[in-house]
């Protein structure tokens, strides 16, 4: 699909998305609020037929963010979906593991380390961190987590 | 009686000694053939993504550089991608097209460590040790340009750190037509060799739809008929001034992807040739004073496949964010595609097949519901090369023979 192809498209989702910017040649960042991303993703994965890189977990100023990465082979485009969670007290997003199952390991990764909750995940165990780790105490987030005396990280 | 209790587990890790990173394998089996498979990764967490934020823009490379040793030049340079990306700088022609070198000699040497091992696993020990002993000269010359055989460091954000001085050139060139030589000779062993085509065509398939449903990248996907190649579809360095061609193979399966790495081998010295005569003149770095707020997306062709970096700065000098998707991160999970219905003794290969920057398959307990026999790698390995002995003794195939010049 070329690039025009690729905009008009793109057009099609509008209602769904905050806005489209394309910082430089090749790199379009489109936002959406987090329960529309994961439309949003089928519809770039399916209909459009990008093919899905990773997916990076934020804890950001005041929201956390999920942003979805997805490239255009043909011109060499990379899409990102910024999915933005603006609920900081039970952040969670839909999977997009059900359709795409190479997003499977990233996802349980996100809610690992971010503790963001995967919504209808099929395989929801722990990726990165070990069985012993505390429940609620979250690596890359950006708050220094509050632990329990003797409890040993 | 449990159910559950009663399925019989294959359990293939957590550490090899033949790469040094750890996983574990659990495949359900059914008699021979594999029915399930569940991974496990993690063993070694290093936190790379949480060091990255603590360090300033120009020290990340050299981190960025120990995700792994093998692919130490791809990972500095998607960075760095992503950095220039957001400080609008573009590298000098002579850096372009030294990291252009530098991520060639890093694929061929991959390449050929890959071809060994693949060797190694299926009982062909002499093609692992005459793939490993070409392998040396490579290493050899990435020590000559950069003073590392591996963790080379020789990129910086905004060009290159250590120049390749012309007096080298000939000597570059020189070693790039032995290997080429002894390449080709080994190219034409493995693929006209009848036990081989016996032992991995059909083995391990991956089929186009699951390469798309896994997302899967690099060899795993041009092995697999989708040609998509960073290099050529989003040119970074000088990649988009250079003439080569992606490789690709329909098949899916293990022969295929060891056809498309031997040919890489070709493109990639090719690639360095061109490169060397075209090796513009003038600095090999710019300045860069700051690096102002935004994000980047960062991705090279590593050996292995698309390596992707993802930065974020606030305008400070530390990123705030650095999220690293090295290949095998996707090209793993593609087991569950590729290992499901298979024989237990094509599993070792098939989970090589796809390179993994990983461990495989040291200490291996193979329970066997029906007798509780309890094996180990030893075992698994040895069913692996009995079937290519099997296999050689039926098709009548003389012992693999290799001259040297």
């Amino acid at each position: 699909m070329n690039r025009e192809k690729l905009n008009n498209r793109l057009q099609k989702i509008k209602d769904k998305l905050i806005d489209i910017v394309q910082t430089r040649d090749r790199r379009i960042y489109i936002s959406c609020e987090s329960q529309n991303a994961c439309d949003v993703c089928k519809f770039l994965f399916e209909d459009l037929t990008l093919r899905f890189i990773i997916a990076t977990g934020i804890d950001s100023d005041n929201c956390f963010e999920v942003l979805y990465h997805f490239a255009n082979d043909e011109t060499g485009d990379i899409v990102t979906v910024k999915a933005i969670i603006r609920d900081r007290e039970n952040p969670s997003i839909e999977s997009i593991t059900p359709f795409i199952p190479g997003a499977e390991w990233i996802e349980r990764e996100i809610h690992d380390i971010l503790g963001i909750e995967i919504k209808n995940h099929p395989n929801m165990r722990r990726l990165i961190l070990h069985d012993d780790w505390p429940e609620g105490v979250y690596p890359l987030r950006k708050t220094r987590p509050e632990v329990n005396e003797g409890t040993v990280i | 009686m449990n159910k559950a209790m009663n399925k019989p587990v294959l359990a293939v890790g957590p550490f090899h000694p033949l790469q040094e990173e750890m996983e574990y394998f659990q495949l359900t089996v059914d008699g021979e053939i594999v029915t399930d498979i569940d991974v496990r990764i993690s063993y070694n967490h290093r936190g790379i993504e949480k060091i990255s934020e603590t360090l300033q823009f120009d020290q990340v490379p050299y981190l960025v550089s120990r995700v792994c040793g093998i692919c130490s030049a791809s990972h500095p340079l998607a960075y760095i991608n992503a950095v220039e990306e957001i400080a609008g700088v573009t590298a000098p022609e002579r850096a372009q097209y030294i990291r252009v070198i530098i991520n060639e000699l890093e694929r061929i040497h991959s390449h050929l460590l890959w071809v060994g091992l693949g060797g190694h696993f299926i009982g062909y020990d002499t093609v692992f040790m005459w793939a490993w002993k070409y392998r040396e000269p490579v290493l050899d010359l990435l020590e000559a340009i950069t003073g590392n055989r591996n963790n080379y460091g020789n990129v910086c954000v905004g060009g290159c750190r250590e120049d390749i001085p012309d007096e080298m050139i000939p000597k570059i060139l020189k070693e790039l037509d032995t290997i080429e030589k002894k390449t080709e000779m080994l190219t034409k062993a493995v693929l006209d060799d009848p036990v081989l085509h016996a032992r991995l065509k059909g083995v391990g398939i991956l089929t186009k739809e699951a390469a798309v449903k896994y997302a899967v990248t690099g060899p795993t996907a041009r092995g697999s008929g989708i040609a998509i190649d960073v290099r050529h579809d989003d040119p970074y360095a000088a990649y988009g001034d250079l003439d080569w061609k992606v490789i690709s193979q329909p098949e899916g399966d293990v022969f295929a992807k060891a056809v498309v790495r031997l040919l890489e081998i070709f493109e990639s010295i090719k690639m360095i040739r061109e490169a060397l005569k075209k090796l513009p003149k003038g600095p090999i770095a710019v300045e860069v004073k700051q690096i102002p707020p935004g994000e980047g997306c960062g991705h090279a062709e590593a050996p292995r496949g698309e390596t992707f970096h993802y930065v974020r700065s606030d305008g400070g000098n530390r990123p705030i964010r650095h999220k690293i998707r090295a290949p095998s991160y996707v090209n793993v999970p593609s087991f569950k595609a590729s290992c499901i219905g298979q024989n237990i003794s094509d599993v070792t290969l098939t989970l090589a097949s796809v390179d993994p920057c990983y461990s495989c398959t040291e200490r291996v307990a193979v329970v066997d519901s029906h007798h509780n026999i309890i094996n180990d790698y030893e075992a698994l390995l040895q069913m692996s090369r009995d079937k290519t002995a099997r296999l050689k003794k039926e098709i009548g195939a003389p012992e693999l023979k290799m001259e040297e010049s």
